[in-house]
């Protein structure tokens, strides 16, 4: 298996920065790193991205048992890192994650994916769920929905005969009393009248077509009515979705938008594209689909780290390591019946004394379950450290949710932990490599 | 409402009593506080015992096993997968037992046969090398679902009435008889009152709380019970460990999977219990000395059940305790139309229904004599979508090229959840999210719900079942329904899907804010 040409690989260079993982903490990362001219590699599968439903959230609950909801992030994370020193967040200060923000949210920006975001509140928006959640920042797509929401506007939502995670019927029963106004419409998607099941992606597809997106209108049109705002599911195409929209808003005479829905999710998907075309372009060399199977520690500290398997060993040089492998779904922690465990540098982490304690018997336990909190422990740089503060490499970072003491699912901030202990970790090198160059020069 | 004779409680016995009765003309209702087999009957191993478990320690329990299992096997074959079963001994284990075992099969008339330690790991090449004696006997799987399915719908064919989710909640008691029954929709709280001659308490481990409504005090203790799945079959028969009854020591095969249990711990209330970490270890570490490849399986699903037991017990765990049935005629404690059956076993569940159908039938001075020991089990359609695989099975078949996959990993499709909401609804039942899981394959597959239960919720809310925001309490109840089966087993492959239901509920939708705790 030979790596990419393209790149003019070159087997003896040492990269500044591996980065292993590829949801969204590992793409921040590698992001941050080619921002700031490290030489950077990149591996780990594409699964989390695509379950990432689009909205980048910062926080929004806290504390968690009592579901006490913040319409402001940064008050929420004040109280957080009053009680609980020990969170990524109380690592970090809000000017650096708002600077993280807003690095990512320019990046996509420029790339054609569109963000908003409000700096001192949370926004609120609607799921396919027929639940109302906080988000910090939401892609241009959903922003009419939450102007729509705030007003309570007459509002018709249109889902697809077949789609079968997404009905509207569902949405405007669940949110009849918070919005009565909402009027759920059913109608074949275009070009796909004769199928009994569709799937997102592909209704995105057909989105890129302007055809699609007039007859589609017209079936439409007649349910309107004096709906002022009109609501789809997450599928308004995946590279050109601002064109998409603003065709639709033309031609429908109203202003629409799309509601974040179960993955495999189309926002997930554009956000996989973006960061697997544009990142590259950027100098970025992306393993796509490689693993990292092991790695081990030159001499000199480099880390050699093997993507090929044991029967192919192929090793990557590097200095650093920023480890962003996740947690359970995405292999970066692995567990049996005794415990949890960091495959690749077999990481002391924190976690509960036995499995008895890992979850609640109730699933919905407001408290989230214990296991949930448990990972890597790192210093103020988010270095690993062992149970007693000690760095285990100089050179190894961590970031993302495969960090200790964070629940991003109940305190609703995996993008934001993703994003802003990537921005720390990358600047934490930076630290380093600037403090040796003037070292060398001196 | 009127009846001839009121059953109350919905597992193997109370379904048994209501065909046994409906077969000799007995008009019955049957009233059961949660679903068919929501007690013991859906919480047991499903092993048709051929008595060998019982020959050292119950000798009349191992008889009665030996002839039941017969009967069942000759008129209820569509319950039963006839695999044959091992009894294995691993070094370690009591020579004495081991010696003595076929001549205790021998005194209880249980058919046993000794085989090589090879011979045994020839037939299951699973076992553990160290084997050091086996015998085969002629142990069965049962699925307890269609039994009861099957039971209750041929009395229902028959006249019978069943009303689910109805729980007794006194008596009224004039002149040594229950004149009323109390009763109530736990759905919707509303009472309402059946006027029989007869009741039969077939409340299993409730037996001694629905007495204690007619003002009778009955001496009973509960035993839990916990069993593990496995996601693959890993043995053809039933493999039992060849020492005194204890825990982890039976492998039960069935369909596509195999279950591996139990454990016995005293509980002081049988509601309210849930397979714990402590026990899915201790099953994995016991059952792993017969088989070694537990450790190693993907297990999908834990659950558990209660046993009563009557008497006192000689032994800490219960186990010494009979598993012999118990008839009690309350006519002594002025109660002249009560009659409680408990305990027992699935294997004795016929015979448990016939000696409390005489009894009832006597009473009423009805003659007519039993038939479920001569008439076969009609075949009928209610109990087809519980069993693992024949749904993909029967869709392949005759899939509608307009029908829609609701539950991709089992294959449960638009038109079984149809089938499910319209039977509930013939029945004047709402069609709840957990109704539908209890009723198919929903659910239990990988995803562990967290698609399925997604895309099904939709439908409900598409064909106007739910109307308002009841949907997040019904997903939620659905979730808790799959992780009392989980929760105990979350490491690996389960640990990563766990992951990502709550990514998706939690992280993402925010179910857990919405939804309120009991
Ligand atoms: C862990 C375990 C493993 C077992 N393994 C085997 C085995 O392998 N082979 C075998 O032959 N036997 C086995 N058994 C025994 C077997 O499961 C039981 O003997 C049998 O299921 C009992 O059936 P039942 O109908 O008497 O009781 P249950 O199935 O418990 O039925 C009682 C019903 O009454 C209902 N009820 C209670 N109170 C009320 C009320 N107030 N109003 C209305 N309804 C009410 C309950 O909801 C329940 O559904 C096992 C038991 C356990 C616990």
């Amino acid at each position: 298996m030979a790596l990419p040409k393209s790149h003019n690989y070159d087997p003896a260079h040492v990269f500044d920065v591996m980065v292993i993982g590829s949801g969204i903490a590992g793409m921040a990362a590698s992001l941050f790193a080619v921002d700031r001219k490290l030489s950077t590699v990149q591996a780990g599968s594409a699964g989390g991205t695509l379950f990432t439903s689009g909205l980048l959230d910062l926080i929004s609950v806290y504390p968690i048992e009592e579901k006490k909801m913040w319409a402001d992030p940064w008050e929420a994370i004040a109280a957080l890192r009053n009680d609980e020193s020990l969170h990524p967040y109380a690592r970090i200060s809000n000017d650096e994650i708002q600077s993280a923000f807003d690095e990512i949210i320019s990046f996509l920006n420029s790339r054609g994916m569109k963000f908003r975001c409000e700096r001192n509140r949370n926004l609120k928006i609607i799921t396919s769920m027929g639940t109302v959640k906080y988000s910090y920042c939401v892609p241009e797509s959903m922003w009419h929905g939450v102007e729509a929401l705030e007003k309570r506007a007459p509002c018709c939502i249109v889902d697809f005969r077949g789609l079968k995670e997404f009905s509207a019927r569902q949405i405007a029963a669940t949110l009849h009393e918070t919005w009565p106004d909402i009027r759920p419409f059913r109608v074949p998607f275009p070009g796909m009248e004769q199928r009994n099941e569709v799937h997102a992606a592909h209704l995105a597809r057909a989105l890129e077509l302007s055809e699609t997106r007039i007859a589609l209108a017209s079936e439409i049109k007649p349910a309107i009515g004096d709906a002022r705002y009109v609501g789809f599911p997450a599928v308004l195409g995946i590279r050109r979705t601002p064109v998409i929209q603003a065709h639709l808003e033309k031609i429908l005479g109203l202003p629409v938008f799309e509601i974040p829905m179960m993955p495999a999710s189309v926002p997930g998907f554009r956000l996989k594209e973006i960061f697997d075309t544009e990142l590259p372009l950027k100098g970025l060399l992306r393993l796509i689909d490689k693993r990292v199977d092991s790695v081990t520690r030159a001499e000199n500290g480099n880390f050699l780290l093997n993507i090929g398997g044991e029967e192919q060993p192929q090793l990557i040089k590097a200095r650093t390591v920023i480890l962003a492998s996740g947690r359970f779904m995405g292999k970066g922690l692995l567990s049996d019946r005794k415990g949890i465990y960091e495959p690749l540098f077999n990481l002391p982490l924190s976690q509960p004394s036995g499995r008895h304690a890992w979850h609640h018997e109730q699933f919905l336990n407001p408290a989230g379950h214990p296991i949930n909190s448990a990972g890597v422990e790192v210093d103020d740089s988010f270095r690993p450290v062992d149970g007693t503060g000690r760095v285990i490499h100089e050179n190894l970072y961590a970031a993302g949710s495969i960090l200790a003491h964070q629940d991003w699912m109940r305190m609703k901030s995996g993008s934001g932990v993703a994003i802003s202990t990537a921005y720390a970790a990358v600047n934490a090198i930076m630290r380093v490599i600037m403090d040796r160059s003037i070292r060398d020069t001196a | 409402m009127q009846t001839q004779v009121l059953i109350i409680g919905g597992g193997a016995t109370g379904t048994g009593v209501a065909r046994d009765l409906a077969l000799r003309g007995v008009d019955s209702i049957l009233v059961e506080k949660g679903d068919l087999n929501s007690g013991a009957s859906g919480g047991n191993h499903g092993l048709l015992h051929s008595g060998g478990r019982y020959v050292s320690n119950d000798p009349e329990a191992a008889r009665e096993c030996k002839l039941e299992g017969d009967i069942i096997k000759k008129l209820m074959p569509q319950c039963v997968e006839n695999t044959g079963g091992l009894f294995v001994a691993v070094e370690g284990d009591d020579s004495n037992f081991i010696a003595d075992f076929p001549s205790f099969c021998v005194t209880c008339g249980v058919p046993c046969e000794s085989i090589t330690p090879e011979e045994a790991r020839f037939l299951e090449p699973t076992l553990s090398a160290k084997i050091i004696a086996a015998y085969k006997v002629e142990d069965a799987s049962i699925d307890p679902f269609r039994l009861t399915l099957l039971n209750m719908g041929q009395a229902v064919s028959m006249g019978s009435r069943l009303l689910r989710k109805t729980k007794v909640t006194g008596f009224d008691i004039r002149d040594k008889k229950i004149r009323n029954t109390r009763v109530m929709n736990v759905d919707t709280n509303e009472e309402f009152s059946i006027e029989a001659e007869q009741v039969v308490n077939c409340a299993g481990a409730w037996a001694d709380q629905v007495c204690r409504l007619a003002g009778i005090g009955i001496q009973m203790q509960y035993s839990k019970g916990t069993l593990l799945v496995t996601n693959d079959r890993i043995n053809y028969r039933i493999v039992n460990r060849l020492r005194r009854p204890s825990d982890a020591d039976i492998l039960v095969p069935g369909g596509t999977v195999s279950i591996i249990g139990t454990t016995s711990t005293p509980v002081e209330d049988p509601d309210a219990i849930y397979p714990t970490v402590e026990e899915t270890d201790l099953i994995i570490s016991e059952g792993s000395a017969m088989v070694p490849v537990l450790e190693r399986s993907r297990f999908v699903r834990a659950y558990c059940g209660v046993r009563p037991l009557f008497g006192k017990s000689g032994g800490s765990d219960g186990r010494s305790v009979s598993r012999g049935f118990t008839l009690l005629d309350h006519s002594n404690e002025n109660v002249e139309n009560l009659t409680t059956i408990t305990g027992g076993k699935l294997t004795t569940f016929r015979l448990m229904a016939e000696k409390t159908a005489d009894n009832v039938c006597s009473k009423m001075s009805i003659t007519a004599p039993c038939r479920t020991s001569i008439d076969p089990l009609p075949a009928a359609d209610d109990s087809r979508w519980t069993e693992p695989g024949i749904s993909p099975k029967k869709w392949m078949r005759s899939h509608q090229p307009d029908d829609i996959m609701i539950c991709e990993c089992e294959m449960v499709t638009k038109t079984v959840v149809d089938e499910i909401i319209d039977s509930l609804k013939s029945k004047n039942e709402r069609p709840g999210l957990a109704d539908i899981g209890h009723r198919s394959r929903l659910g239990k597959g990988a995803c562990q719900g967290a698609f399925c239960g997604a895309r099904a919720l939709a439908y409900l809310y598409e064909r106007g079942e739910f109307t308002w925001g009841e949907g997040l309490v019904e997903i939620g109840k659905f979730f808790q329904e799959r992780w009392k089966g989980i929760h105990s087993i979350l490491w690996g492959d389960q640990l990563i899907q766990a992951e990502l239901m709550e990514s998706i509920h939690c992280g993402l939708f925010d179910e857990e804010l919405h939804t309120t705790l009991k």
